[in-house]
């Protein structure tokens, strides 16, 4: 018999409102698993501002402080600080913001909180787009999507531009960790979550967050896609501890991006040149990621 | 009690130091600087023993003030102009989550052109964000007020943030001899801070959920208007409590000055009541029968102790440092409202001092008399005149 790995309590109880099939609620349960009831969260302007619920209802068994839009890395300063103040180091602080409320307009407070060292978790919860607000382009939407502020038209439009790369942006923070994961390798991002835990200082997770909604993608893939993502190495799997980079799942059998494109609605338009330009970028990128994984490794 | 030299900055460093908040979160600015440097300093001496957290914008101080004190410590912040501007989504934040934050403000005037001297358009364009606001009109008061401020603050009845006024150099880096209370007195008058809810994993609570129309948003802001109100009666309460132990007695909202038998009354706010107080003396000398009040809380605003003013007199003359664009400024249309339907006495709004420009005695001088023609004639002449324009003779 095969040994579960995953924690058995469960620190989000049922009657969320996510969407059905959000990656980004199956994310939260597993990064409470991970941390345990010694937790305290802070969430901002995002989907998760909703899933938890409307008041006095709430789908958390721990505290939580919603705050600002942009000002996730700011909040985790402050609780981490009040509880040192009052000695309460053992608690674990964590930002849990979006990609538009971590690559774009909370990105300042972010480098701010990281910079300043202090003991904190930020999670990105990464749906590649401004999801709660439906679907507009964040700097973490991928090259050649649509969404609702790049839509198709007459003249074409899409989103083009390189997806913004926030988990580099944290290495050359120097911080002690940096990693990303998604939710369709659990055991993958539990354990990049405990190893962090053990970890004094800033540590940011970024996790790729499928969202049928805004993905257009039928709910019953969200994982798939999730897994697909890294079999295709267009969100590798890696952590960087102190500098030291490690790639945790490398893809057996790599497959082509358009596998992993056509499952979605969002890239519906791509034409084959189209996508053999995004096959490229993924395959700079990765070999980008291949040195600096054996380049830190040799030091 | 100590007696020492101290500027604005420095008061409020100490007022700061001696209420012994657990968390400080501050980003500079001319001319607020000073006020967190004499902080750090007194940090990296251990004579205070706050977690300093340097970030990267007031934004961000104002955001993390709030999540400290939503985690269940006194917090305390400091800023000015542009850095209090761009907080102004969070001041709405820390007054709506109840958080009795206390914070300095240095007036400054907003750019452009760019001008770090004094004026009240930072501060006044945050009256609606549900903050006690109060204008100091000398380095004693700007201490003291921050000490009052957190013990008002801090009631579980009130529950709301303070911002403490003072006008940028005049008073922020002007030194004179301050009263500095012993500490064990102050930790006497203001006891253990005790937050009236927290961030605790033992008890878990979400702060700031959705919330839908038929939710009760509307009776959370009417109990923070309640609040406001009742703020008031804190106020006096305090000032008073303050006096008795420190010796040192403060008006509550308003301070009056030889206001008993004038025929013209000049309302004021922060340091303007200084100059003008003298201006009254040499008035009174010429057998010109002028009185000051001074506005101390402009939130929440002492309406009904206007009311009480004009009963005393023919005129009030309300001076302003800032400006609303549209109307008359903020003091003269706050004063005008809480006269409507209780005095029908003419009211004039003198616009002046904007960027930092002296307002001298012989200003203000020419000033009571302008106020004292018009309580003579019964009627105001111009309903709302700017004082002082370069070319204009008339006050020159």
């Amino acid at each position: 018999m095969r040994k579960l790995t995953i924690p058995e309590e469960e620190y989000m109880l049922p009657g969320h409102t996510a969407c059905l099939g959000c990656g980004a609620a199956i994310a939260m349960r597993y990064v409470l698993k991970a941390l345990g009831k010694n937790t305290i969260i802070s969430i901002p302007a995002c989907c998760w501002a909703v899933i938890p619920g409307v008041y006095p209802r709430r789908t958390l068994k721990i505290p939580l402080l919603y705050t600002a839009f942009e000002v996730t890395g700011a909040a985790i300063s402050g609780i981490r600080e009040a509880l040192n103040a009052m000695g309460k180091e053992d608690v674990n602080v964590v930002g849990f913001a979006g990609d538009g409320g971590t690559a774009d307009i909370g990105i300042q407070a972010l480098s701010g909180a990281v910079e300043r060292g202090h003991n904190v978790f930020y999670i990105m919860y990464d749906n590649e787009a401004y999801m709660n607000t439906g679907i507009q382009r964040s700097g973490s939407t991928p090259m050649g999507a649509w969404t609702t502020t790049t839509p198709g038209g007459k003249k074409r439009m899409y989103k083009w531009e390189p997806k913004k790369d926030v988990a580099e942006i944290m290495v050359a923070h120097h911080i002690p960790y940096v990693a990303t994961a998604t939710i369709g390798y659990p055991e993958d991002l539990i354990a990049k979550i405990k190893r962090a835990k053990e970890i004094n200082g800033p540590k940011f997770i970024q996790i790729l967050s499928p969202c049928p909604t805004g993905w257009r993608h039928s709910p019953d893939k969200t994982v798939e896609i999730s897994r697909l993502a890294v079999q295709t190495n267009i969100f590798p799997l890696y952590e960087v501890v102190n500098g030291t980079y490690r790639i945790t799942v490398k893809p057996k059998n790599l497959k082509p991006i358009k596998e992993y494109l056509r499952l979605q609605g969002r890239f519906r338009h791509l034409t084959d040149e189209e996508i053999e330009m995004i096959q490229k970028h993924v395959d700079e990128r990765w070999k980008e990621l291949l040195k600096k994984e054996r380049c830190s490794n040799e030091k | 009690m100590v007696r020492m030299i101290l500027t604005g900055n420095e008061s409020a460093a100490w007022g700061a130091r001696l209420s012994k908040p657990k968390v400080v979160a501050a980003y500079p600015i001319t001319p607020q600087t000073s006020i967190i440097e004499t902080i750090a300093e007194f940090i990296a001496n251990g004579e205070m023993g706050a977690r300093y957290i340097r970030v990267e914008s007031e934004h961000s101080a104002m955001a993390a003030c709030i999540a400290a004190q939503n985690t269940g410590v006194r917090t305390f912040t400091a800023t000015s102009a542009h850095g209090l501007t761009l907080m102004h989504e969070l001041l709405i934040w820390a007054s709506g989550a109840r958080l009795p934050i206390v914070m300095s403000v240095v007036n400054r005037a907003m750019a452009p052109p760019w001008s770090v001297w004094t004026d009240q358009l930072d501060s006044m364009a945050q009256r609606d964000t549900g903050w006690i606001q109060i204008y100091s009109e000398n380095n004693q008061e700007v201490l003291d007020s921050i000490i009052m401020s957190y013990k008002i603050g801090e009631k579980h009845h009130i529950l709301l943030p303070t911002m403490i006024m003072e006008d940028a150099f005049i008073l922020s880096h002007t030194a004179e001899a301050v009263e500095v209370p012993e500490q064990k007195l102050v930790d006497e008058f203001l006891g253990e801070y005790e937050p009236a809810f927290k961030l605790d994993p033992e008890d878990p609570g979400g702060f700031g959920s959705l919330i839908m129309p038929e939710g009760p948003y509307m009776e959370f802001r009417y109990k923070m208007a309640l609040a406001m109100d009742e703020a008031r009666n804190e106020i006096r309460k305090v000032s008073q409590e303050f006096g008795e132990l420190f010796g040192r007695h403060y008006p509550g909202l308003l301070e009056e000055y030889r206001t008993d038998d004038a025929d013209a009354i000049m309302v004021v706010l922060a340091t303007i009541g200084s100059t003008a107080k003298d201006v009254v003396d040499i008035m009174r000398e010429k057998g010109k029968k002028v009185g000051l009040a001074r506005v101390r809380y402009f939130r929440p605003f002492p309406y009904e102790e206007m009311r009480e003013l004009a009963k005393k007199t023919d005129m009030l003359g309300v001076v302003d440092r800032s400006h609303t664009f549209g109307y008359g400024a903020n003091l003269y249309t706050e004063t005008k409202g809480a006269l409507y339907g209780h005095s029908s006495i003419p009211v004039k709004n003198y616009v002046m001092g904007l960027g930092g420009r002296d307002i001298t005695p012989s200003v203000l001088e020419k000033v009571f008399d302008d106020m004292l023609k018009i309580a003579k004639e019964g009627q105001v002449d111009r309903e709302i005149e700017w004082v002082g324009l370069k070319g204009d003779e008339r006050w020159s």
